[in-house]
């Protein structure tokens, strides 16, 4: 007796949960796995992926495991979406190579795939929807040259010399200020893996080799942190440029110790991500890469609606 | 209360493979009601393909969840599967992608490193009378640190090992049967699966797991060497979780030292759902089994179904709670 009425209270709530399922027959239905879920920076990379579902009317899924660490569960998501035969995919891998197998089967089925965020490393996607770091860290090197006035030394602590968004990020900024502010020179460009500690003590070493030194970027979360907290040790002046965003550097902006940051747009990543799809579907042209686009924000228009929509705590 | 399901439980075990008892099991009716409400639900669930996606996923959390049911007989816990499992696939990367050696060697030192791990935690267990939360705890920890400082907190890929990728995407039946591609994860999550359950069912390590689970006490005053035993469970476990290892990381191609921490509640979460006490003394590795797919297919299912990813965890959480409440009320009917 148990048993039926177990049954009876699984398939009627089964039953309401496929029915609040978006399922009309004409719809494209995109599937999108990402790196990531319940963090604010995927959460908004979601919103993202669902104001384009609403404008173009296609029905958007957004997945992702609980940590960055967890290949398999993304594999296993990807998977599942396979079998749901989407007309779409849009996935940011983990792990590029774990991945392929899957990929090649959503190519042998004729699923355009999209890739986003840090992309997959594969010929399979038909664009990348990303973040052009050298752009956004060119931007960096702008208001750091405005900050400082046009003139003095400069440095960069960045996260690693080995990961696409180290290297571009570190270029971008380096070769800007080369081309534009013939008289900023960047002094050291050093590398403490992202680590706030070991960013701070580089910072330290910096600031006291160069007792001169105007303005310092740090070019992740990680390192903008480490440059702030070095700096604060010190008790020194400089002015420092961050990226990302995050609950540390957030109040360090608004401490006045950092003087502002650029941010990714991770809604426009969302976004951008199902337009792509949906333009591949219709077999629209795509370019190998979409700019999902950056800003720049400090204390004056943290709050903006566009800009506060893109921080994360 | 307790002597009596010393006797009555490895019976049961036995037992299982008579139809008649497969009714009782009411996590195997959970199952299948699963499979029917997802299979009219969407015509794209009961598919060749995304069965063997469901059994594929299945593969990892199920032969951890055996370790698991392992540990949870005798009365303890486990906490260290999910890192274990790493800490053997990073040990398969440093002997066949560091070390260059050849295949079986890397298989035969996952496994190994496995039961080391098991005999360590059941020593403290054992000798040291540290609860075995806390233990495992502990180790759960130790693991996850070593498997980052041996890899050097990198991924370990086996590109230049042909073959290992086989031990668990290849499909031995698929290249027997051509319409049929199980792939071998699967077929070893059975062969562990049929293992297991032969030592708890037909061996002296067997009846003591269980012994140990329902009075631990009265083994001991019979003169028996509990802490042998006890240790040897341990060491057993830890050997399963080294197969898991193996099995993520063929599966990935890659040891991932940074994945496992929380992967052993899903293993605990199928034992549960399988019908094993936490208390000790009964439990069974076919009902793990069963605990392990309603996870993937209650997973899968609502995936092909778009369910929102916070409502499929609402709802898995829902299951769990579910099944182990079903179990409570039919063993009060009994």
């Amino acid at each position: 007796m148990f048993n039926r009425r177990t049954l009876i209270g699984a398939i009627s709530a089964f039953a309401l949960l496929a029915a609040s399922a978006p399922s009309f027959a004409q719809q494209y239905d995109i599937a999108l796995i990402s790196k990531g879920f319940q963090h604010q920076f995927w959460q908004a990379v979601k919103a993202g992926a669902d104001k384009a579902a609403a404008e173009l009317d296609v029905s958007v899924t957004f997945e992702g495991p609980d940590t960055e660490a967890q290949v398999d569960r993304q594999i296993d998501m990807l998977a599942a979406a396979l079998a749901r035969k989407p007309s779409a995919i849009g996935f940011a891998a983990l792990d590029s190579q774990a991945a392929t197998p899957l990929l090649e089967q959503a190519k042998a089925a004729g699923i355009p795939v999209v890739a986003f965020d840090s992309g997959v490393d594969s010929d399979i996607p038909l664009t990348t929807a990303t973040t052009d770091n050298v752009a956004a860290a060119a931007l960096a090197a702008d208001k750091m040259a405005e900050l400082i006035g046009g003139e003095g030394k400069v440095a960069v602590v960045a996260h690693d010399q080995t990961s696409r968004t180290g290297i571009d990020r570190v270029d971008g900024f380096v070769n800007r200020i080369k081309e534009a502010y013939p008289n900023i020179e960047v002094v050291s460009v050093q590398y403490g893996g992202g680590d706030q500690l070991q960013s701070t003590e580089i910072t330290k070493s910096i600031l006291l080799a160069n007792p001169d030194l105007k303005g310092i970027f740090g070019a992740n979360e990680g390192s903008a942190i480490g440059v702030a907290n070095g700096a604060t040790e010190l008790g020194s002046k400089v002015v420092i440029i961050g990226f990302d965003s995050g609950a540390a550097q957030i109040k360090a902006i608004t401490d006045g110790v950092m003087a502002g940051a650029i941010t990714q747009n991770p809604v426009g990543i969302g976004y951008e991500t199902v337009a792509a799809a949906v333009k591949a579907l219709k077999g629209e042209a795509l370019p190998p890469v979409i700019d999902t686009g950056f800003y720049f924000y400090d204390k004056s228009n943290m709050a903006d609606p566009e800009i506060a929509a893109v921080l994360y705590q | 209360m307790d002597s009596i399901s010393t006797e009555t439980k490895p019976g049961l075990i036995a037992g299982i493979r008579t139809s008649g008892a497969f009714h009782k099991l009411l996590a195997f009716s959970g199952l299948i009601a699963l499979l029917v409400v997802f299979s009219l639900a969407s015509p794209n669930f009961m598919q060749t393909q995304n069965v063997l996606a469901i059994l594929q996923a299945t593969s990892v959390n199920g032969v951890l969840a055996i370790a698991a049911t392992l540990v949870i007989i005798t009365g303890g816990i486990d906490l260290s599967v999910g890192t274990l499992m790493t800490f053997c696939a990073v040990i398969a990367g440093v002997i066949l992608t560091f070390l260059g050696l050849p295949l079986p060697l890397g298989v035969l030192g996952a496994i190994l490193a496995g039961t080391a791990a098991g005999l360590v935690s059941g020593t403290i267990i054992a000798k040291l009378k540290v609860p075995p939360f806390i233990a495992t705890l502990g180790m759960m920890l130790i693991l996850k640190g070593l498997s980052l400082v041996i890899s050097g907190t990198r991924p370990i890929y086996f590109n230049d090992t042909p073959g290992f990728t086989q031990i668990a995407q290849g499909s031995l039946i698929g290249s027997i049967i051509p319409a049929l591609p199980v792939p071998n994860g699967v077929l070893i999550l059975f062969l562990v699966a049929a293992v297991i359950s032969f030592i708890l069912g037909k061996t002296a390590l067997g009846r003591y797991t269980f012994a140990l689970g329902s009075n631990e006490e009265a083994v001991r005053l019979s003169g028996v060497n509990v802490d042998r035993w006890k240790i040897a469970v341990y060491a057993l476990a830890g050997s399963v979780c080294g197969v898991a290892g193996l099995l993520i990381a063929s599966r990935l191609n890659s040891a991932q030292p940074a994945l496992g921490q929380g992967y052993e509640l899903d293993a605990i979460a199928a034992v549960v759902i399988g019908g094993t006490s936490l208390s000790g003394g009964r439990g069974t590795v076919l009902g793990t089994l069963i605990g392990a797919l309603i996870i993937s297919v209650l997973a899968n299912g609502l995936r092909i179904l778009s369910v929102a990813q916070e409502w499929q965890t609402v709802v898995t959480g829902c299951i769990i709670i579910l099944a182990v409440y079903a179990d409570i009320l039919r063993r009060r009917n009994l």
